[in-house]
């Protein structure tokens, strides 16, 4: 099963030097997150210890080692969003989701949320994205309405 | 999504005859559609889908050789999306707010009876955005498209690797020292002097590398050139890495940025059918070859050690310099990095030559800059001015001044590592020295503006708290330092703070920049240190009176009718969430402290602003 979904990626990259990044993105794309069982395969292929890939993916934020919610928000704190009230929104979020701070799946997996600073849209701030479509210009309220349809 | 248009574009055309019976005339006109991460989240796909609907409906063809909507990357304005131009012959009408319900209108009163829709038209403020810029890089963002090569060569794009490649490389590094170019990433090194050193370097292969990292949170320039205009920054890496001798060029770009990266997918792939890129580039014996490396979300991976490790694909930890990447970058060879923007202006330097270049801007900074001015301005956007303008002409030309005709407090540039400019400051230049000698830095182009609502010690902890976050912890000073620094400004906006804590402040800033490793801690005290160095007494006001002049620090807050004010309408108790609010018809509200747990919802529903 594992061997099954890794190997495409590692036929990818396998003549590459340095490619423990990309292979980590393509897990991730593949398995939604890192499963340790992947992370063994590949160490044992590539013959590169586990804890070389667990160094890189605990390093990057965008690598996740535990299952994530069905559906993704990532909201944004950057600067700009920070400035417009990101954080009303963000705790009208956990509010609606019953998720205390902390936290970043609920417990039925439908949802997770993601903070992150600046997802590049500042004009249109504060931004949140839902499972990749942008909502700009957003208010608590706007948010539990769009959170609703979910 | 542009198969689905083009596809789309196509129907109209093949089913025509079946579906059209009434004929109509063939008209010239061009519709063009921002398509940037802005205008998608604004819809202008579905405005799109229904512009292409509402035409086949009508039987309107458009000339084959045209699509049925251009789409264009950002013109800077998103503020204002979903932005529509319709273009016939050389007249311009631009739409602003267009929704999909809008659109038959348009296509029946402007496109089939050439009637404008005035009031949907954009308003003076959206002229005047656009006309005070001086635009060079982003004069095509939003006005080609950046999925076609050809719309790029026709505004005469790769002319300047054309003419670089018959020059000696020699020559290239000399005319663009000879234009002043500086890093537009935040250091503000001089490009040209950078080839140079590397070009003089031992060791071979050499490489290029692209810095599209964009870590600042709150500035989006890279994005949006990528988004808008590719091939720019493709052509600049031909220009450099022909100049310092290197074959491999890489672009490390966050992912974060989809829409960008698959753009410059696009872009690549185009440019190497064309043999643009490849084996003997434009039928040169010059090799040149770009491969894109996406980041995985690390601030610290834009400090050039730290991204060649990620590159290396390694833990992104940044190392001491010397030896410096220009000796000992990628793979321990010589490596030249350079922002996006940097990049994209050399194809200009190269066309229209050095002394044009550096005709703009002032003494010591050259060219444009790129900022991406966000915050409490009526216009935010993507903004390019000439180096050397004022703060006053960005905010109040530009801008077109604050938004609900707030004060302004201070401007915040540089992001994590940069100041805040007080507003006192307004008539200063802005240009790498005057931004320096203020405490603050020139950055990568954030440009936040910030008004009387905005606390500026919560400002100085938010990038604080960032910065800490993003520490690599590599370092004693910047792993420990920031965190501590960040207890106290806590403490402080929790309204703990102690007499000294101000001074201690100062001083572990002081410390920490001294002795960091790299970058990142070198200037993660910034943004506390130039606050207080302006805003001093919004800190002591906290410290000594437990006030929050700005009322953002929640903890802080104290809610209390203004019975004057009240119009005893109730609509606060009804959004109290913690029933600390009593009210009767007739009687002004009141607020029960001991249940409020200040979370402001009544200072936002009250009509009358009675809640202080
Ligand atoms: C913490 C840190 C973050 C940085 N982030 C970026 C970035 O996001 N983009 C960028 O171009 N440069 C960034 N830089 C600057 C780069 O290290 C480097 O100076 C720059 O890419 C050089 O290109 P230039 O000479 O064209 O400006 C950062 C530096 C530091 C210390
Ligand atoms: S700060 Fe939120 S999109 Fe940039």
């Amino acid at each position: 099963m594992i061997e099954q979904r890794c190997k495409p990626i590692l036929e990818k990259y396998y003549r590459e030097d340095g490619s423990i990044i990309s292979i980590l993105q393509d897990v991730q794309e593949e398995f939604g997150y890192i499963p340790e069982e992947a992370v063994f395969w590949f160490s044992d292929k590539l013959n590169i210890p586990a804890s070389n890939f667990y160094g890189v993916a605990t390093f990057y934020a965008q690598f996740h080692l535990r299952p994530r919610g069905k559906n993704l928000i990532t909201a944004c704190c950057g600067t700009a969003c920070h400035v417009k009230g990101a954080d009303a929104i963000i705790n009208r979020i956990r509010e609606e989701l019953a998720m205390p701070e902390g936290e970043d799946t609920t417990h039925d997996q439908k949802f997770t949320l993601e903070e992150v600073a600046c997802v590049g849209a500042c004009s249109i701030a504060p931004v949140v994205i839902i499972n990749k479509k942008v909502y700009g210009k957003g208010t608590p309220d706007k948010i539990s309405k769009i959170l609703k349809e979910f | 999504m542009q198969k689905k248009r083009a596809t789309t574009g196509k129907k109209t055309r093949a089913r025509k005859p079946a579906r059209a019976p009434r004929k109509r005339e063939v008209r010239d006109f061009t519709i063009r559609v921002c398509v940037g991460t802005g205008g998608l989240a604004a819809g202008s796909n579905e405005v799109i889908a229904t512009f292409c609907k509402e035409l086949e409906k009508k039987g309107i063809e458009i000339p084959v050789d045209r699509k049925c909507v251009d789409n264009t990357g950002c013109r800077g304005f998103c503020a204002k999306d979903v932005l529509v131009d319709i273009i016939q012959g050389d007249s311009l009408f631009t739409y602003q707010f267009v929704t999909p319900k809008m659109v038959p209108r348009i296509v029946e009163e402007h496109i089939i009876n050439g009637r404008p829709v005035e009031e949907w038209l954009v308003g003076p403020d959206y002229h005047a955005f656009h006309s005070k810029q001086t635009k060079v890089l982003l004069e095509q963002c939003g006005q080609i498209d950046p999925e076609d090569i050809d719309a790029y060569i026709r505004v005469r794009g790769y002319e300047g690797a054309r003419k670089a490649l018959s020059l000696t490389p020699f020559e290239v590094i000399e005319e663009v020292k000879a234009s002043g170019l500086r890093g537009r990433g935040g250091a503000g090194f001089p490009t040209g002097l950078k080839w140079e050193l590397c070009s003089l370097a031992k060791g071979s292969p050499k490489y290029i590398i692209c810095n599209a990292d964009e870590g600042d949170p709150g500035a989006f320039m890279d994005r949006s050139i990528i988004e808008g205009n590719p091939h720019a920054v493709i052509e600049g890496m031909i220009i450099g890495g022909y100049a310092i001798g290197a074959n491999q060029g890489y672009v490390y770009i966050r992912a974060e940025y989809p829409l960008a990266v698959k753009r410059l997918r696009i872009a690549i792939e185009q440019a190497r059918q064309r043999g643009f890129l490849g084996k003997g580039i434009f039928g040169s014996d010059f090799d040149f070859d770009i491969n894109i490396k996406e980041g995985a979300g690390a601030f610290i991976c834009g400090e050039e050690t730290a991204l060649i490790a990620s590159i290396e694909g390694k833990r992104g930890m940044p190392r001491s310099k010397p030896p410096f990447p220009v000796n000992k970058g990628l793979w321990g060879k010589p490596t030249v990095i350079n922002n996006v923007e940097t990049l994209a202006n050399l194809p200009f330097i190269i066309i229209k030559g050095a002394s044009w270049f550096s005709s703009i801007g002032s003494e010591k900074s050259k060219g444009t800059k790129v900022f991406a001015l966000t915050g409490k301005v009526k216009n935010t956007g993507l903004i390019e001015v000439p180096m050397g303008i004022t703060l006053r002409e960005i905010i109040y030309d530009i801008g077109g001044g604050m938004e609900k005709g707030r004060k302004l407090k201070a401007v915040q540039t540089g992001g994590p590592s940069g100041g805040c400019i007080p507003a006192s400051h307004i008539d200063m230049p802005v240009d790498y020295e005057s931004l320096a000698g203020i405490g603050s830095m020139m950055g990568s182009g954030g440009m936040v503006v910030m008004d009387d609502t905005t606390c500026m010690v919560d400002m100085a902890k938010f990038f604080l708290s960032f910065t800490q976050r993003e520490s690599c912890g590599k370092c004693v000073p910047c792993r420990i330092g920031t965190k501590r620094m960040l207890e106290i400004l806590q403490r402080i906006t929790e309204g703990r703070g102690r007499s000294d804590d101000i001074e201690l402040l100062i001083e572990l800033g002081t410390d920490i920049r001294l002795s960091s490793l790299c970058g990142l801690g070198q200037t993660a005290p910034n943004p506390v240190l130039s606050t207080i160095r302006f805003f001093r007494e919004e800190y002591e006001a906290h410290i000594n009176k437990g006030i929050c002049p700005a009322r953002v620090c929640k903890a802080l807050r104290q809610y209390v009718v203004d019975i004057e004010v009240c119009k005893m309408c109730g609509k606060c108790m009804r959004v109290c969430p913690s029933g600390a609010i009593t009210w009767q018809k007739k009687q002004p509200a009141s607020i029960d402290k001991t249940k409020c747990i200040k979370c402001g919802a009544c200072y936002d529903a009250c009509p009358f602003n009675a809640i202080l």
